[in-house]
């Protein structure tokens, strides 16, 4: 068996059509790692246009009796950690020539970063989209046609991420002389997850420095919510190397790929996914679209594996609730992502926590409404 | 003579199916093991898989379908193609010996690449955009003949063949020394007339699947019209 970065998860499990494109991403991508102007013209983007660093808000009525610390990504432009992917893959479309863009997206958060980035360097945007996310996402919907992106329905099978995702794999072996695939979390054959956990990862870096500056030590604990795990592998990647941080993540407890799944491949990609005994993908479930995936970054996998993250999932209400909360406690909407996070965070056997908001709840507020009346 | 290879998905009916393409001509069966997110594939074997599946068609029921496809049609290669979850699933080797044991004479892994797991045994694929390189390894790693993908595409019947086929040929012609067949976007005799005046062999799926829905006479019927047109080929040539 052929070992990745991530042991035996990972890899490229691609129609060879796409190999030549992967190979010429993953050599792009090494140059740009490598050259200075990259890095400052990213950095210039992330600053001047995106409005990094994102701050660190300490949350005290949430939870009493703890202090969590919120990492805001939901104050980053567009409302979620999806811009900094977007906007460093779009600076390295630009360096490999490619002038149209095509993406997949479930909560919408992703599809509006890459349409806007787009936007921003005038290239052509199609996004697939699962027309159960059309359904409850529909803001995000409004937002990316405004920004001049085309939304591609995607009709058939769960109506959700994982045939978005398919379809906007098909798009990219179709055009893929022309086209760059901006992939939206740590998935996705090689180089994709390590290139979007790279890309994330300023979320960990300045949340550590913001947290010792505050608190003078660093958390016990990290909690993040976890889909196809790209905000969650950001945040961790600032703390791999501490030993004491715990890190959790926390998944749709109805699409726990770690929780629940098994080795399987997905998306060009082996990692931990659900799948039935015959290795057919099953459906998640979610009231989440941003976590209502069947697989995982192969990183999560390994990061389990190893023991050196561990994965807990929470429930559709737990979720609605949590994000009541934080609204009622801390004048904050949360998206119902990382509301999983924070679910999870408020009963964690630890006082000092961390938590990535990974973004902005606006865009759920009809379903979450919806959500909470039945609760009631 | 071109070869003529035939793509059924797998399905309680596919036996008499793979019979009638046998009897019109085909010389290699490909037989589809479903996959529920099929990257490569077009919207025709797409549905196709996902109505195999609806019915159950799993994996034990796919290697059933084959050994009695093998029964009707001892004479003819049978191929299995589908993706690596299945493998995954039931295990690498497992599903080799199994496919064999069956009467399978080979398999396709359309999500494979030839650098990718090199050790299972399997008729590779070459692309438009594939390197020199990299069609000189799926040569020497092929089994027995090697899959020409005509088109930057997923699988489905178009209105027209290929133009990057002619430089692909040329380029496997120069690399490698097994047969090839060609595949991906062909539908009717003129494209596969076309085709075989380049390649070894043709491969049709989505059409022939469509055309399988009304049954094996229909599908006989087509697939000795694909005959046909391979044979003013090999005449010609």
């Amino acid at each position: 068996m052929s070992t990745s970065a991530f042991g035996t998860y990972g890899g490229r499990y691609v129609p060879e059509t796409l190999i030549p494109a992967l190979d010429e991403l993953e050599r792009g991508w090494r140059d740009a790692l490598a050259d200075d102007t990259f890095h400052a013209e990213l950095h210039a983007l992330l600053t001047t246009y995106a409005g990094r660093p994102t701050p660190l808000t300490l949350s005290e009525r949430f939870a009493p009796g703890k202090r969590i610390y919120l990492k805001r990504e939901d104050l980053l432009h567009t409302g979620a950690h999806k811009l900094n992917n977007a906007l460093g893959q779009i600076v390295l479309a630009q360096r490999l020539g490619k002038r149209r863009i095509v993406a997949e997206t479930g909560a919408g958060q992703h599809g509006v970063a890459t349409a806007t980035v787009c936007a921003k360097f005038g290239l052509e945007c199609i996004v697939y989209m699962g027309e159960e996310d059309i359904r409850r996402q529909k803001p995000n919907v409004e937002r990316m046609g405004l920004l001049g992106a085309e939304v591609r329905p995607v009709d058939f099978g769960t109506k959700t991420l994982k045939e978005a995702t398919s379809e906007a794999i098909r798009d990219w072996i179709t055009n893929v002389e022309t086209t760059h695939y901006l992939i939206g979390s740590c998935v996705g054959p090689a180089p994709y997850p390590e290139l979007v956990a790279e890309l994330q990862s300023v979320i960990g870096r300045e949340a550590r420095e913001q947290h010792l500056a505050a608190e003078g030590r660093l958390p016990e604990a990290v909690i993040a919510a976890v889909g196809g795990g790209s905000n969650a592998i950001g945040i961790f990647h600032g703390f791999l190397d501490d030993a004491d941080v715990r890190l959790v993540g926390v998944e749709a407890a109805g699409a726990a790929s770690l929780g629940t799944g098994r080795a399987g491949v997905l998306h060009g990609a082996r990692s931990s996914v659900l799948a039935d005994e015959d290795g057919q993908i099953a459906d998640a479930h979610s009231i989440s679209a941003g976590l209502d995936y069947p697989g995982v970054g192969p990183e999560h996998a390994f990061l389990r594996d190893s023991g050196r993250a561990s994965y807990v999932g929470a429930t559709d209400e737990e979720a609605l609730r949590a994000f009541r909360d934080l609204a009622r406690t801390e004048g904050i909407i949360p998206a119902l992502e990382p509301s999983h996070a924070l679910a999870r965070a408020r009963e964690l056997d630890a006082e000092l926590i961390l938590v990535c908001l990974s973004g902005r709840g606006d865009k759920d507020l009809a379903e979450a409404l919806l959500g909470l009346e039945k609760l009631a | 003579m071109k070869k003529l290879v035939i793509y059924l998905m797998a399905e309680p009916e596919t036996p008499e199916l793979a019979r009638a393409a046998v009897d019109g001509g085909a010389d290699i069966v490909e037989l589809g093991f479903p996959f529920s997110d099929p990257l490569a594939d077009g919207p025709v074997i797409r549905r196709a898989a996902e109505r195999a599946l609806s019915r159950g068609m799993r994996t034990r029921e796919c290697l059933d379908v084959l050994r009695q496809t093998h029964e009707l049609v001892p004479g003819t290669p049978l191929i299995p193609m589908t993706y690596s979850s299945l493998l995954e699933a039931y295990g690498w080797e497992r599903f080799a010996d199994d496919v064999q044991t069956a009467g399978g004479s080979s398999m396709i892994v359309a999500d494979l690449p030839v650098d990718v797991r090199p050790e299972t045994r399997r008729v590779q694929l070459v692309a438009p955009t594939s390197t020199d390189e990299r069609i000189a390894l799926a040569g020497a790693n092929t089994d027995g003949w090697l899959y020409l993908v005509t088109v930057t595409g997923t699988t489905g019947a178009r209105g027209e063949v290929s133009s990057a086929l002619p430089s692909l040929v040329e380029r496997a012609r120069r690399l490698v020394s097994v047969p090839l067949y060609a595949g991906f976007g062909i539908s009717t005799p003129e494209h596969a007339r076309s085709v075989a005046e380049l390649a070894d062999g043709i491969v049709v799926g989505s059409r022939a699947l469509q055309v399988a829905e009304e049954g094996p006479d229909a599908l006989r019927e087509y697939v000795a019209s694909l005959r046909s047109a391979l044979d003013t080929v090999a005449v010609v040539a």
